[in-house]
């Protein structure tokens, strides 16, 4: 097998080493916190594949109604970060152990990497671009800002949902590993909120933060 | 700029917006999903190919063939790339283990292949199709307790006569302690896309050190790096995992190169655990000698860690160096060349691991005099550096940190005896422990510029990992041109701009702000010059500049609908080192408990107080130290690497496996700082804050577990496997 | 993950029908561990059979005085259940201390039975495992085996069982109703669902090609003090290092089961007579015949002793 005979450096290219500092960047404003991914679905590369190993799916996300053929084994994060660049939704793990990924489908969160996108025919997707933007926070997305509630922010979108959620299923008296009384109402304490929040893993480690954002909407509800 | 002294009492002495509690600027952008993280950047490069990476199946040996036929003929497979195709690429400086490119298998899950398809779903099954023939090397070694360090290792401190003061003292400590492996485990994979313009290489990453990115990707892609261009402006967790450049990055730019279009490469999380860094094991013994009623006439700290051949290991005695006054020091890392993945640095590398073995020691110290672990450490408080009894701490308020903390949590009503406090089943004990962290600052570069519309932009290759860089930088430069701070945009991570320190070694906060710092007083100086006055005569407030009875709008500084722009980069004299310790202290309690049927070890309450300067954001400061608190609570109780000694791989390598702190083990977190300037270490005072709180937290846990039942481990994680056979008998 | 066809059931003996008709075929409902493994390639089956439109999502009450459970019904939906909560709360507390809310919304009951072992080798696949391998050994004996099984294993597999759900249901004698390719519906007591490894670890069930679980019976309550208590490093999402699956009366007898210690749910009905004596009469018979490694010998006194919590619980 011949060696790939790559970037072969030529002499004049050595004697150009950039000096970054040595004047203005001259760039063109950037636009990076601008940008928001446009929900265009982008077209599939799915020519190569069988009839059988694809699918059609129609599905309604934040509202709006989508239909995708898809490959089989796309998941619905995937089809929804790849396909329809709704990239709020993050890929932590790939794998059901961060919960970075977690979305709303007819109304319960779940773990959109462990689900394929072929069986939501029908269904009602959340994300986080669904629950508000920039300039039009859903009270939760507010409370995160005014307690800090993130750092790095690749697990917040899933926080977010997750806190959303949380707060939902206490509403609905479902039962959680630190329920005292199963057979009353069910206080939102803090312990309560914290085992909830259990399936969104935050490295940077702003648990006490995101505890006392729900704290905040929980009050803002009461 | 240079920074040659102590800041002067009028510098920065009265802030309207450093200091202050500003919320993070990117706010809005990451709690609504738009702030774009590298994998995810679909509008920087039409038609963008997947690839997907394959990591090797034996942790040494030589990879003998790969099969490529049934992945080339799968359906949207474009390209195979195998690590047999290529030479050994060339490490810069800051990479150790082989990337890319070679047939020799130097730790498990290197990367071997990438298979680069229309979509991810075929990338990832043409990757499974690739069949691999390895020779095993089957002579290596992956036990550290089995491997014997190189031997050529000099002491890091050598002081008075440690073997004679130790034993002439009458009451003595010797303790061998273990820490395991550790993976940072940031919550956004290894990531990039790359793509080719003739020779010239983009790569949106995901990145802590953009020119040290740069170097390195040149170097490994034998260009130079004036035709390396790196953008990473959101960077979903570092930790020390993103210091460098990685697999994703090279085969996302061999991937591209071979294809002709951008390819996209995320590493799995199942191989990121072993494909890339990770903290390396210690095993440490300390010995301390004191007198009787406390005082320490001599400490020894050796630790032995693990690295790949030519690498470094883990450095645990370095707070040792530092911390405690004694006459008679001895510190010494020796390091075992092994073939596990590269260890590398994880935040705090050194002071993390080290402190989870010496505070503990003390505690033990503490305990064998029958003192108070918080009086124990106040009486051995260095005044001058005991590695160099020359120099002095710049600013050292450890002794405030312990007892301002004493005070706040209660220390006197602690749990004197265990088994004393109960709360139902389980034993209540508290724990202390001092944290130390050096505070270092490296030069840092930015650009600053008033806009056309009145407005501020600052640019600077500098990162935000977290860490609130964004809101800092910009608190910068709207205190130093006097405008409000959301008239203030920041751009980071983009290797077009000045270079600036990146983010690591919690240097990234003080070196960046002082980088901005040094370009806002080139712009000040520049406009003084503009308007024909003296620099020093200048105010900056509310959007304009005041001299002399005038005031001229920022706005009108600008001509042609052009930017009015300064460049500078603050260096750092060695003034700071040869003269001081610049460093960074704290103190930790906790209220731990420990179940009495099963061990299950949870925790009551967490509270740290910080001696880091100046505290730039109150708000963003805290995070930090919650979060590490957080990671520190993972590094006492969960977090373990486990090495499977005969196959030579770390087992537990994904989220599931490796168990980081979930919200419900995080109990209320209380940080306190004394936010005492200190003028040695940067213009603005400041010193790093997001590695100190990591430090002293896992021997606080320790401490408080050995406070609720007598039981003291030794070997971390503190599981309740190490703790169910020494419970009390049922 | 490798190609697959997707057919999408209308009726659980269609569905049976279907699945045993292609060589490689697998049900999906909830797919929370199926798509994860899949991924991976531990799982490559080439036709998937989409059982979730089959309606069996009701929790109904028998003649007999219990509970048919839809095979569908969510891990949320059934420790929410009123019924389930008021009659059997070991059911609820052993649901709620597996996996996290948003797993839970996925999972199904009939899918929880079914789930994998966690043994770090099976999930890598460049490791020997008879499991996913068969003949090609095991890692985990002498390997890393801190979390795998103390008892029921053997020398070809030590894998654990990772279902809290199923622990429950063992200690419930709960019974699985399946439908076959033919129609033909049976039976099954949760002990017998699942075999040892033996030689055989790949074969972990008793179920018949094509064979699909359409309801879980529950039988008539039986009362006392029922306790799930879950022992793990992490607080919250993870797996049980030990857990008790307890029904205590008020004279003391009971019932008990284990989980994270062996192949399947570990339950005796000899060794818990010895429960008015103590955790350790109970353990001493219950895992006799315990066969630790160096990594997992903790297990044996920690079993015992988180009964002995789990009684202290029960007599308050």
């Amino acid at each position: 097998m011949s060696k790939e005979k790559m970037f072969e450096i030529n002499r004049r290219d050595l004697m150009i080493v950039g000096a970054a500092t040595a004047a203005s960047t001259g760039l063109p404003a950037t636009a990076y916190a601008e940008a928001t991914p446009e929900a265009v679905v982008k077209p599939d590369d799915l020519a190569s594949l069988d009839d059988t190993l694809k699918s059609t799916v129609s599905f309604t996300v934040n509202g709006e109604k989508h239909e995708l053929s898809v490959d089989n084994r796309t998941t619905l994060l995937d089809a929804l970060r790849e396909r329809m660049q709704l990239t709020g939704t993050k890929k932590g793990c790939d794998h059901g152990q961060c919960g970075a990924c977690t979305i709303t489908v007819n109304g319960r969160r779940i773990n959109s990497c462990l689900t394929l996108a072929a069986l939501h025919d029908g269904d009602e997707i959340v994300t986080i671009e669904g629950l508000g933007q920039p300039d039009n926070l859903h009270p939760m997305q507010a409370a995160f800002i005014e307690h800090d509630g993130y750092q790095c922010g690749y697990c917040t979108p899933g926080q977010i949902c997750s806190a959303k959620e949380t707060l939902e299923e206490i509403k609905a008296g479902i039962p959680s590993n630190v329920t005292k009384d199963l057979s009353g109402p069910i206080e939102a304490t803090d312990d309560e909120i914290r085992e909830r929040m259990s399936g969104n893993i935050c490295r940077c480690g702003a648990y006490s933060n995101i505890l006392a954002a729900i704290n905040d909407v929980k009050g803002q509800n009461a | 700029m240079r920074f040659d002294k102590p800041a002067g009492d009028s510098v920065l002495a009265d802030t309207k917006v450093i200091g202050k509690p500003v919320h993070r600027v990117d706010g809005p952008l990451k709690t609504t999903g738009t702030a774009p993280y590298a994998y995810e950047r679909h509008d920087v490069a039409a038609n963008q190919l997947v690839g997907w990476p394959v990591g090797a199946a034996i942790a040494k040996g030589k990879l003998k063939s790969v099969g490529t036929k049934k992945a080339e003929a799968a359906p949207g497979v474009v390209a195979v790339l195998t690590t047999l195709q290529f030479d050994r690429l060339p490490l810069s400086q800051w990479n150790t283990a082989n990337l890319f490119g070679g047939d020799q298998i130097e730790h498990y899950h290197q990367a071997v292949a990438l298979v680069v398809a229309e979509t991810l779903e075929t990338a990832r099954a043409g990757a499974a199709m690739l069949e691999f023939d390895y020779a095993p090397d089957t002579e290596a070694s992956f036990d550290l307790s089995k491997t014997a360090p190189t031997g050529d290792e000099q002491p890091l401190s050598d002081v008075g006569n440690f073997e004679k003061a130790y034993a002439d003292a009458p009451v003595t400590i010797d303790v061998n302690y273990t820490t395991p492996a550790e993976s940072h485990a940031m919550m956004e994979p290894h990531a990039s896309i790359a793509a080719w313009d003739g020779d010239e290489v983009t790569l949106w990453t995901s990145n802590q050190m953009i020119q040290w990115d740069k170097m390195a990707l040149a170097t490994t892609l034998k260009t130079t790096p004036d035709k390396v261009r790196i953008d990473s402006p959101y960077i979903g967790g570092g930790f020390g995992s993103k210091l460098f450049l990685r697999a994703d990055a090279v085969l996302a730019a061999l991937g591209a190169k071979r294809t002709g279009k951008p390819v996209k490469v995320q590493l799995p999380r199942p191989m990121i655990f072993n494909n890339t860094t990770h903290r390396g094991l210690t095993e440490q013994h300390l010995k301390i000698g004191a007198t009787q009623d406390g005082k320490i006439v001599a400490i020894s700290h050796e630790n032995k860690s693990n690295a790949l051949p030519g690498g470094s290991s883990e450095k645990a005695p370095a707070p040792t160096q530092h911390f405690y006054a004694t006459d008679n020091l001895y510190c010494i890392n020796r390091t075992a060349e092994m073939h596990l993945p590269e260890s590398n640095a994880m935040r705090a590398p050194g002071e993390a691991s080290g402190l989870m073995a010496l505070e503990a020691a003390m505690d033990e110290l503490a305990e064998k005099l029958d003192m108070d672990p918080v009086e124990l450490r106040i009486m051995n408080d260095a005044k001058v550096d005991p590695s160099n009894p020359n120099k002095t701490f710049s600013r050292r308020h450890f002794v405030e940190c312990l007892r301002t903390g004493a005070d706040r949590f209660g220390w006197s009503k602690r749990n004197r005896k265990p088994g004393d406090t109960r709360e139902g089943a389980w034993l209540i004990g508290h724990g202390v422990a001092g944290a130390y962290r050096g505070a270092p600052a490296q030069a840092s570069g930015a650009e600053v510029a008033i806009r056309p519309d009145g407005g501020v932009v600052v640019r600077t290759d500098m990162t935000d990992i977290g860490t609130g860089s964004y809101t800092i930088l910009a608190q910068t430069a709207a205190e130093m041109l006097g405008v409000p701070v959301e008239r203030v945009r920041v751009e980071l991570g983009d290797s077009r701009y000045p270079v600036s320190s990146g983010s690591g070694g919690q240097f990234g906060a003080v070196s960046s702000t002082a980088g901005v710092y040094a370009a806002c007083v080139a712009l000040r100086k520049k406009i003084a010059d503009e308007l024909g006055k003296k620099h020093d005569d200048l105010t900056f407030a509310d959007g304009a500049v005041h001299a002399g009875g005038s005031t001229t709008e920022l706005k009108k500084l600008t001509r042609g609908g052009r930017e009015l722009s300064a460049i500078d980069t603050m260096h750092f004299g060695d003034f700071r080192s040869e003269k001081y310790v610049v460093s960074t202290f704290g103190a930790h309690f906790i209220e731990a408990r420990v179940h009495s049927l099963t061990g299950e070890v949870r925790l009551n309450r967490m509270l740290a107080v910080c001696d880091a300067g100046r505290i730039l954001n109150p708000i963003t400061a805290r995070s930090q130290v919650i979060g590490a608190m957080t990671m520190g609570a993972g590094a006492a109780l969960l977090e373990e690497m486990a090495v499977d000694h005969d196959r030579g791989f770390f087992v537990n390598h994904d989220l599931a496996g490796y168990e980081v702190p979930v919200h419900l083990d995080i109990p209320h977190q209380e940080v306190v700082f004394l936010d005492v300037l200190d003028p040695v270490s940067t213009p603005l005072k400041a010193k790093g804050v997001g590695e100190l709180g990591i430090c002293g937290v896992a021997a606080a846990i320790a401490n408080a577990v050995n406070n609720a039942t007598g039981i003291r481990v030794r070997d971390y994680p503190i599981t309740l496997d190490k703790i169910v056979g020494k419970l009390p008998t049922i | 993950m490798r190609a697959f066809s997707l057919e999408r059931a209308s009726d659980p003996q269609q569905a049976a029908k279907s699945a045993a008709s292609h060589e490689n075929s697998k049900f999906i409902a909830g797919g929370t561990n199926l798509i994860d493994l899949m991924k991976l390639e531990i799982e490559t089956p080439t036709h998937l059979v989409d059982v979730t439109q089959l309606g069996l999502d009701k929790i109904e009450e028998t003649d007999e005085g219990g509970l048919r459970i839809g095979t569908l019904v969510s891990n949320t939906d059934l420790a929410a259940d009123d019924r389930v909560r008021r009659d059997y709360p070991v059911l609820t507390r052993a649901l709620v201390a597996g996996a996290t809310g948003q797993l839970r919304n996925k999972a199904t009951t009939g899918g929880n039975f079914l789930q994998r072992t966690r043994c770090p080798y099976f999930y890598d696949t460049n490791m020997p495992c008879n499991k996913r391998n068969p003949g090609s050994g095991c890692a985990a004996i002498g390997g890393y085996s801190r979390q795998l099984a103390v008892i029921g294993g053997s020398d070809h597999c030590i894998a654990t069982h990772p279902s809290d759900m199923a622990v429950a249901m063992r200690v419930l004698d709960a019974e699985l109703e399946t439908v076959d390719p033919d129609g033909k519906t049976r039976s099954i007591a949760v002990d017998d669902l699942y075999r040892l490894p033996g030689d055989t670890p790949e074969k972990e069930t008793n179920l018949k090609p094509g064979e699909v679980i359409t309801a879980v019976t529950l039988p008539k309550p039986v009362g006392g003090k029922q306790i799930y208590y879950k022992v793990r490093d992490r607080s919250s999402y993870a797996f049980a290092l030990v857990s008790v699956a307890a029904i205590v009366q008020p004279d003391g007898t009971g019932r008990v089961a284990l989980g994270g210690v062996a192949p399947k749910p570990w339950r005796d009905e000899e060794a818990e007579k010895a429960l008015p004596q103590g955790a350790g009469a109970v353990m001493d018979t219950l895992l006799a015949d315990a066969n630790p490694t160096d990594d997992n010998e903790f297990k044996v006194p920690l079993a015992k002793r988180t009964l002995a919590a789990v009684l202290q619980e029960a007599g308050n």
